[in-house]
């Protein structure tokens, strides 16, 4: 069979917490790597353009498209992805009609979640600015925006939270 | 398809010099990788991971500049409270760019070297006279930001050269703005943008997408400057077609392009600078 | 009181849900398609590159179609893969399959299709020369028409006669889930897999192009993400493509398309010019609708007969007018056919109607707000099509209430001295009133025949087996609603089947707002069948038919137990399809939405601020879900109004990007006020009526109706882009 890439590369990076070793193509998207290597399939492709969001993951501590990441561009760093996600913090999300058909949603779910563990972000940003990197085409960001206000204020009422 | 993935800057300026300046650099992806799949690179494309530079990332602050390191990102700009302080343009600009998930990973220095004539960055780098550091194996060359581009999608960057770095004179200023007309709110691609900044080394007005590359304004500058007076938007058309150039293309028109920033700078100027503005406003 | 959350609901959050790309397939190959460059012209040759090994792939054409080369749906003039000749660009013409997606891309790229151009027709509204009719001696696709009264004669005698010519672009569904299918075939049985709204239509297809009979083919929906029509015929095509490659490969096959791919090939919302004569007497009301619609029907007629028909019947909006004439013509064209769309041609010609009623207004000197309260139906009154509403709609009340909750005269008030002090921010309100029939139009419903079963399950649990979709709107929480109150049971003790076509009956297609409303009203009777087949009363409680269940199935362990019902027409309905007379619809959704807008003169931006929508939806099943059709409905509409703008090069997008079409942001629209007043419909499932297009066909008109308030011109056309906006105050000599 002809060659479709170059020769693999092995890296090492955490992903939800733990320790992984993965070979990849030079060039490979991490959005590839978790999905079709690792079987993450919980994050989505909606464009591979970084429009839409719907790929994004953590890295590092922030949120980014995985579409746009060059996955050797992880290595020996930490990637958060939806199903590192706890349900029980997304209940005020489910309440609010925050998901339709779903395509969306685990990007918008990272992001939320990324918003929720960082709640000083509203000091300097509004919530819908927050959410602009992830396009909806279901809920017209209503049930997306009023969830994360919920649960903002919920995690602010929870004991030891905004510390 | 081979990638190089070099540990310090002078590792990566001899990669680049010995592929013959093939080997096209990675910073942030936000650029590179769009559609990525769709693009598949041809077998003997060189690519050069920058991300392994940690000399390149922080950005810093000196008695009188502020150097941002070739991996600075726009969050980067926009979590610092000095950079909100000194260099609020920056961050307004930074605040433009796509959404969070690209500011936090596109770099300062991928937009200038990616050279889109609509890039956001750049307008407000050049605003406030940034320097680019172009480092090589031969040696590292500072290029004021404005003496850059050469036309569409050209510069002066040679093609063994990195950016290394991005300087900013600390300098007050009376006034300085940031305005992106974009196809929505938020992931954006600039229709018509521009800017303004005022110190005392005079007037900047930088436009991106008005022509084929991102330019300054200099008729403009001049004029304000010299404080003709500019009484309606109409007195701006003649002098920003002086250095600009704008087209019709799939996001928009020349006419627009042209009629918007004409009345996007009177509307932005008439408060603040008293030769613009009906005749007869108080100065 | 709290709505019963979405069933699947966590299991979207946090990813767990499969959709078709996420299903891991053994000795799954790629599947891709090469396609047609031109508009239009004869195949003279296709060439395979030497950059591939040609040996490692599986392609297929159209000679490797075992039954006819024909799409199945209202005609069969779509080739499944063009044979000879191509009528659009981006049309399918080959397929290859590969174990590696990457291969199949460099394998596309490697075939050139060399067409013999002929002359296309590219712009709907002109008529088209001797050598580009494809399409009977006309290209049009189908004429339609309705008429009452004696409109010419109406027209001489008005006080005010109003015309003018408005026209709507494309719009892309930009469902985030691309389109993508799964075929693979097992002990001579091909299973197709994918992301539908309608298996059935998807199973008719496979029938017909693969010669099969029912029992070898069958047809499974995975999760959908997302439709709105735009997954309503299309998915038939990528169907027939994955299986067309599995049967050649003799391996699973699936396609997944590309954003651009799926951007640029699908099908899209029909372009309209519609044209408005209007006559009103002295105190403002309509003597005399004069009303002509043309669609731009695309390359192969697919569903734009049932658009038209749509279309035409909403074209006279929620008014009483005792002369109507109507006509209406779709067209064929050489771009992508256009296809079925959330709210299928009313959106279009209520955007017309809502914007002309503004205008009549004006030229009769009353407010919007009056002209539109002089002129809604009254129960007793007909529609164009001469059927009578008498529903008990207080259709006022929903007018008042939209006025009342958007602030409206206050509002106007308030702008009036912002206008005039702002150096260059323009305020505006505009209303759109409008209606939506629910369910098939006209003898739709009755042709269709559809069925539903429910199942006992030997716990006690019932199953609901329909071939509905959940395609985002929750039709698996309301099914479980339905069947639960119906029964008597806990939502919890209803199952909602998988939609395979070999378990599921043939409940129709998950389109037209039809799932709730007529679908959910046969889940009732398919419960009270389940009920009366078990030997109980009608008001025999849900213990009562856990128990029957438990015992039924305990002692005939090999018997089906399931309860049946199919479609019949209400009583009284009546459709004239010769003379489009009669009941259109059994009934309709009648709503009022204000948007109030900013215009920014600097960029001749319009941005909506606020905006309010009032609907009379029959019964509210689910007040998240439903207010979460109203919401999305609205922002996609305000897209539609404002920035999906396409770019036409040659019949093809030219903007076929994310970032180039332009969908709103979460920073593009404001929060969306909902309402809902409720008026049981006694035939749709629990009094509720359909409400999945009701929220397309407001927005539009009552932004453009704001944007003329503001700034006193009158957009006609939409997207209203800024572009246009600006073109539209310079020729009105105002910019
Ligand atoms: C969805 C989306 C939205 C966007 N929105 C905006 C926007 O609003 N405004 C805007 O201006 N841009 C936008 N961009 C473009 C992009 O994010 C910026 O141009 C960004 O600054 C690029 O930085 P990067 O580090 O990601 O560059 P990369 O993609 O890594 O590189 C870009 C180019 O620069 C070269 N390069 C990178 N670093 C160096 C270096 N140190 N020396 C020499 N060459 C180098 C690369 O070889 C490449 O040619 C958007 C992109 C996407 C995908
Ligand atoms: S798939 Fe990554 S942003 Fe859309
Ligand atoms: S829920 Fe469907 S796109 Fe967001």
């Amino acid at each position: 069979m002809s060659k479709p890439q170059a020769e693999k590369i092995e890296i090492e990076l955490t992903v939800n917490g733990q320790p992984v070793a993965v070979s990849v193509s030079p060039v490979e998207r991490l959005l590839d790597t978790l999905r079709y290597t690792m079987n993450l399939t919980g994050t989505k492709e909606g464009c591979g353009e970084g429009e839409c969001g719907a790929c994004t993951v953590v890295l590092d501590g922030l949120p980014v498209n995985s579409c746009l990441v060059p996955t050797i561009q992880a290595r020996g760093r930490r990637v958060e992805t939806i199903e590192s996600i706890d349900p029980s913090r997304l209940s005020e999300l489910l309440d609010s009609g925050a998901t339709q058909c779903g395509a969306c949603t685990p990007g918008v779910v990272m992001s939320a979640c990324w918003v929720l563990d960082h709640p000083d972000l509203c000091d300097s940003h509004s919530l819908r600015e927050l959410m602009a990197g992830n396009l909806c085409r279901c809920t017209g960001y209503d049930g997306i925006i009023d969830g994360l206000a919920a649960a903002l204020d919920a995690s602010n009422q929870r004991p030891g939270a905004g510390a | 398809m081979k990638l190089l993935t070099p540990g310090t800057v002078p590792e990566a300026t001899a990669m680049l010099r010995d592929s013959g300046g093939r080997a096209k650099p990675i910073a942030g992806a936000t650029d590179v990788f769009v559609h990525w799949p769709v693009r598949v690179p041809a077998d003997d494309e060189i690519f050069i991971d920058l991300s392994g530079l940690a000399e390149l990332r922080p950005h810093r602050w000196t008695d009188d500049e502020l150097i941002l390191g070739a991996l600075t990102t726009y969050w980067d700009v926009i979590t610092d409270p000095r950079a909100a302080e000194e260099f609020a343009i920056l961050v307004q600009a930074a605040r433009t760019v796509g959404s969070i998930q690209i500011q936090t990973r596109g770099t300062w220095a991928g937009n200038i070297a990616n050279a889109s004539p609509a890039a956001d960055g750049v307008p407000a780098l050049m605003a406030r006279d940034a320097v680019v550091e172009l480092t090589s194996a031969e040696g590292v060359e500072q290029v004021p930001l404005d003496a850059f581009y050469l036309g569409y999608k050209r510069f002066v960057m040679k093609p063994d050269q990195l950016i290394t770095a991005i300087r900013l004179p600390r300098r007050p200023h009376h006034f300085e703005s940031f305005i992106k007309v974009g196809t929505r709110r938020a992931q954006a691609i600039t229709k018509v943008g521009v800017a303004i900044a005022h110190s005392d080394a005079g007037w900047r007005i930088v436009a991106n997408s008005m022509a084929p590359t991102v330019r300054r304004c200099r008729a403009l500058e001049e004029a304000l400057d010299d404080q003709a007076p500019l009484r309606s938007p109409n007195d701006f058309t003649p002098l920003l077609t002086r250095d600009l150039a704008p087209i019709d293309d799939i996001r928009s028109t020349a006419a627009y392009r042209l009629g918007v920033l004409a009345r996007v700078l009177y509307h932005e100027l008439a408060p603040v600078c008293g030769s613009v503005g009906p005749s007869g406003a108080a100065s | 009181m709290a709505s019963p959350r979405r069933s699947e609901g966590i299991s979207k959050l946090t990813g767990r849900e499969r959709y078709v790309d996420d299903l891991a397939i053994d000795g799954c190959w790629w599947g891709m398609t090469a396609r047609s460059p031109a508009p239009r012209g004869r195949i003279r040759e296709i060439r395979f590159g030497k950059g591939v090994d040609w040996s490692e792939f599986v392609v297929v054409d159209h000679r490797d179609i075992p039954g006819p080369n024909e799409v199945r749906l209202i005609e069969l003039d779509q080739p499944v893969l063009a044979a000879d000749r191509v009528r659009h660009v981006h049309e399918a013409v080959v397929l290859v399959a590969h174990p590696s997606r990457e291969m199949c891309r460099r394998a596309i790229r490697e075939i050139e299709i060399v067409v013999d151009r002929e002359p296309p027709a590219l712009d709907f509204r002109v008529t088209p020369s001797p050598d580009q009719i494809q399409y009977a001696d006309d290209n049009v696709l189908k004429h339609l028409r309705i008429e009452k009264g004696d409109v010419e004669r109406a027209l001489a005698g008005a006080a005010h006669v109003v015309e003018e010519v408005y026209e709507t672009g494309a719009q892309e569904h930009v469902y985030l889930e691309t389109q993508g299918m799964l075929a693979w075939e097992d002990d001579g049985v091909v299973t197709v897999s994918g992301s539908m709204q309608c298996p059935y239509y998807v199973l008719n297809a496979l029938i017909h192009a693969l010669g099969r009979d029912e029992k070898q083919v069958r047809v499974v929906q995975t999760p959908t993400g997302g439709g709105f029509g735009g997954k309503e015929d299309y998915p038939s095509n990528i169907a027939l493509h994955a299986a067309l490659l599995a049967l050649k490969a003799k391996h699973p096959v699936k396609i997944i398309y590309d954003r651009g791919e799926d951007l640029a090939a699908t099908t899209k919302r029909h372009p309209s010019l519609v044209r408005h004569r209007t006559g009103v007497d002295s105190e403002g009301r309509l003597v005399a609708q004069d009303i002509e619609m043309i669609l731009d029907g695309g390359a192969y007629v697919t569903l734009s007969p049932v658009v038209l028909s749509r279309g035409i019947i909403h074209a006279a909006g929620p008014y009483a007018c005792d002369n109507v004439r109507i006509v209406g013509r779709a067209v064929m064209t050489n771009s992508v056919p256009f296809g079925a769309f959330r709210g299928f041609g009313a959106p279009q010609s209520l955007f017309a109607c809502e914007r002309q009623m503004d205008r009549v207004a004006r030229a009769a000197s009353l407010s919007p707000a009056e002209i539109r309260r002089r002129n809604l139906i009254r129960d007793g009154q007909t529609t164009s099509t001469s059927q009578r509403i008498d529903d008990g709609t207080d259709r006022l009340a929903v007018l008042d209430a939209a006025l009342r909750r958007s602030d409206y005269d206050a509002k106007r008030e308030a702008h009036r001295s912002f206008n005039a002090s702002h150096p260059y921010l323009r305020r505006g309100m505009g209303l759109a009133s409008f209606y939506h029939g629910a369910g098939f139009t006209g003898g739709g419903e009755v042709y269709l025949a559809s069925t539903q079963h429910v199942a006992g399950l030997p716990d006690g649990r019932v199953e609901v087996r329909s071939a509905s979709t959940e395609i985002g709107q929750g039709t698996r929480t309301i099914f479980a609603t339905i069947a639960a109150s119906r029964l008597g049971l806990d939502e919890s003790d209803i199952v909602i089947a998988e939609p395979d076509t070999s378990r599921v009956p043939n409940s129709g297609p998950t389109v037209a707002s039809r799932t709730a409303m007529v679908v959910g009203h046969l889940l009732e009777l398919a419960c009270d069948d389940l009920r009366r087949t078990l030997g109980l009363p009608k008001d025999a409680p849900g213990d009562a038919v856990r128990a029957a269940i438990i015992a039924r199935l305990a002692s005939h362990p090999s018997e089906e137990l399931v309860g049946k019902a199919r479609y019949k027409a209400p009583p009284g309905i009546q459709w004239d399809e010769q003379t489009y007379k009669g009941d259109a619809y059994g009934t309709f959704a009648w709503a009022t939405y204000v948007a109030e807008v900013e215009v920014d003169l600097r960029m001749f931006e319009t941005r909506v601020i606020a905006f309010d929508a009032v609907q009379e939806i029959g019964k509210v099943l689910n007040e998240t879900l439903a207010r979460g059709q109203i919401q999305g409905g609205v922002v996609q509409a305000i897209g539609w109004a404002l920035t999906e703008d396409f770019v036409w090069k040659d019949g093809a997008m030219a903007n076929a990007q994310l970032t180039n079409y332009i969908i709103p942001s979460a920073c593009d629209v404001p929060p969306i006020g909902v309402e809902f007043l409720e008026n049981p419909y006694p035939h749709g499932a629990m009094g509720a009526k359909g409400i999945g297009e009701l929220p397309m066909d407001g927005p539009a008109p009552a932004i453009c109706n704001a944007v003329a308030d503001a700034l006193g011109v009158e957009p006609t056309t939409i997207p209203l882009t800024p572009e246009r906006l600006m073109d539209l105050m310079t020729e009105a000599g105002v910019a």
